[in-house]
């Protein structure tokens, strides 16, 4: 490795670094226990793991299927497809909320129809938070497991159908193992994506405490009234989003380095 | 060569020009910042301030009071700050950000926002609490908010809103596209959205009636001009503008 990459290497990392110190500067280290214990951060912090742990289970259950269709599938237009899957992830997330709200809120095709027939509301409820949540973060599962598909090519898979294997027993018993790498680092970003969704929450699920006030939503309530507290959750949602990475890494690294 | 030496003078001139604060000649700019119920009535404002005063041009920056606080205590340029309600120009005050004492110049009160025609049929703040309605209120943490919660203490309805939404705008929005049956607004925001949201008045309003303070900002780069502006928003054609919008007297 050329030692010169240093250079870009340290401001890239100062970039991600420098901030969080600053929070930490800015902060009364000696409040911030008393600050995150108050009733409405405990419920958001929970509200927040809850959702979270659902959506990314969303994730897998509805990526696993995608991304494998998104790498093995020949069928023409596979390349559009591909680029409107990604769509989330460039998407301003205020727009990705108000896109779900014109499908899902009452006055959506969607939301219309399930309010007429099954008399549901879906903005406003802990659902709409998984689905914002679910819908911001699949596509970095979709990615990851598509990569590690592309890469390991689909020679295992074509040699267990040479020797007999029906084509669901080839994705049961060849490619979801395959898989399985790439599926713990993929689902430990997504989660890490929904803990930290805010403005498709905000604007498809609303901010209501314990029903759909989410930590980062509870972040930016107190920012209007108490920028201390603020902070400490804040740093809060980063520790525990650290922790949730740190205790994946392993698996993750795996992934990377299969 | 004497060409470039016309550019080169009519660029230095342009510098300066720009750069002088008290300069007649010159372009300036006022920087207004100021709560987002503010948005209409203020940009309506400021056509008759730039022509009173040629070659001033005002700049604003419509945000919710707390917002506009955190921006000026963090070192933002500014020349008024004008709040939408009493308690974020005093966070104002103590922190140092503003220069003498501010005068109200406005006053707000809320309303229920409604879809056109009153579907619903509600009458009044009781009706809010009754059930099978979605119900839109600020969070506490807001001015209209903490208005709302006023109320609700003031008449003893318990409100189980579907969501606390972070600014009135956010609400009037929901009420607007159906999602939500009604909202707490302040009444200049329904009058501006007059034609798509019904608007339901209820006396007990009255109990948490918002005041509107405006003040100079230390150290502004546009002093003078910030002293105008302020007289200009508290003088008869402030006083008619915001009445057009909906605003009670101070």
């Amino acid at each position: 490795m050329p030692w010169v990459l240093w250079v870009p290497a340290t401001l890239a990392l100062a970039l991600v670094v420098l901030p969080v110190v600053g929070l930490l500067v800015r902060t009364d280290l000696r409040r911030v226990p008393e600050l995150i214990v108050s009733d409405a951060a405990l419920t958001a912090l929970r509200l927040s793991l809850e959702t979270a742990a659902v959506s990314t289970l969303a994730c897998i259950a509805l990526g696993v299927p995608l991304a494998v269709v998104l790498a093995r599938s020949t069928v023409r237009g596979i390349r559009v497809l591909r680029a409107v899957v990604l769509l989330p992830l460039v998407l301003p997330p205020v727009v990705g909320g108000l896109a779900l709200l014109y499908l899902l809120g009452r006055k959506g095709f969607l939301g219309y129809l399930l309010g007429v027939t099954a008399g549901v509301q879906v903005p406003f409820t802990t659902a709409a938070v998984i689905i914002a949540q679910t819908f911001v973060a699949m596509p970095f599962l979709v990615v990851s497991l598509e990569g590690a598909l592309r890469s390991g090519g689909d020679r295992y898979e074509q040699i267990a159908s040479t020797l007999g294997a029906r084509p669901w027993t080839v994705f049961r018993r060849v490619t979801l193992p395959l898989l399985l790498p790439a599926l713990g680092s993929g689902a430990v970003l997504s989660f890490a994506r929904a803990l930290g969704e805010f403005g498709a929450t905000i604007t498809f699920a609303g901010s209501y405490e314990g029903v759909t006030r989410t930590l980062p939503l509870e972040v930016y309530v107190q920012a209007e009234a108490d920028v201390d507290s603020a902070v400490a959750l804040a740093l809060l949602l980063i520790v525990v989003a650290v922790v949730v990475i740190a205790v994946a890494r392993p698996r993750a690294l795996e992934g990377t380095a299969r | 060569m004497r060409k470039l030496g016309a550019l080169v003078a009519a660029a230095t001139l342009m510098i300066t020009g720009c750069g002088s604060s008290s300069g007649g000649s010159g372009s300036e700019t006022l920087t207004v910042f100021a709560a987002a119920s503010l948005t209409e009535s203020f940009t309506a404002l400021k056509t008759s301030f730039e022509s009173a005063h040629p070659g001033t041009e005002v700049k604003f920056n419509f945000a919710g009071s707390s917002a506009l606080v955190q921006q000026l205590s963090n070192g933002a340029r500014a020349d008024v700050f004008a709040s939408a309600d009493q308690t974020n120009m005093d966070k104002a005050v103590q922190a140092g950000v503003v220069d003498g004492a501010p005068s109200v110049f406005a006053t707000n009160r809320l309303t229920i926002a409604v879809a056109p025609g009153n579907p619903k049929g509600i009458t009044g703040f009781a009706d809010l609490a009754r059930g099978g309605l979605t119900v839109i209120v600020c969070a506490p943490q807001v001015p209209c908010g903490s208005a709302a919660e006023k109320v609700e203490r003031g008449t003893g309805v318990t409100l189980r809103p579907a969501s606390e939404e972070q600014d009135v705008k956010q609400v009037l929005n929901k009420v607007q596209t159906g999602d939500a049956d009604a909202g707490l607004v302040y009444v200049t925001d329904a009058a501006s959205a007059a034609g798509k949201v019904g608007q339901v008045d209820f006396p007990e309003s009255a109990q948490a009636v918002n005041s509107y303070p405006i003040a100079v900002v230390k150290d502004a780069p546009q002093a003078g001009l910030a002293k105008q502006w302020v007289e200009f928003v508290l003088g008869e054609q402030g006083r008619a503008e915001l009445q057009k919008a909906g605003f009670g007297a101070p």
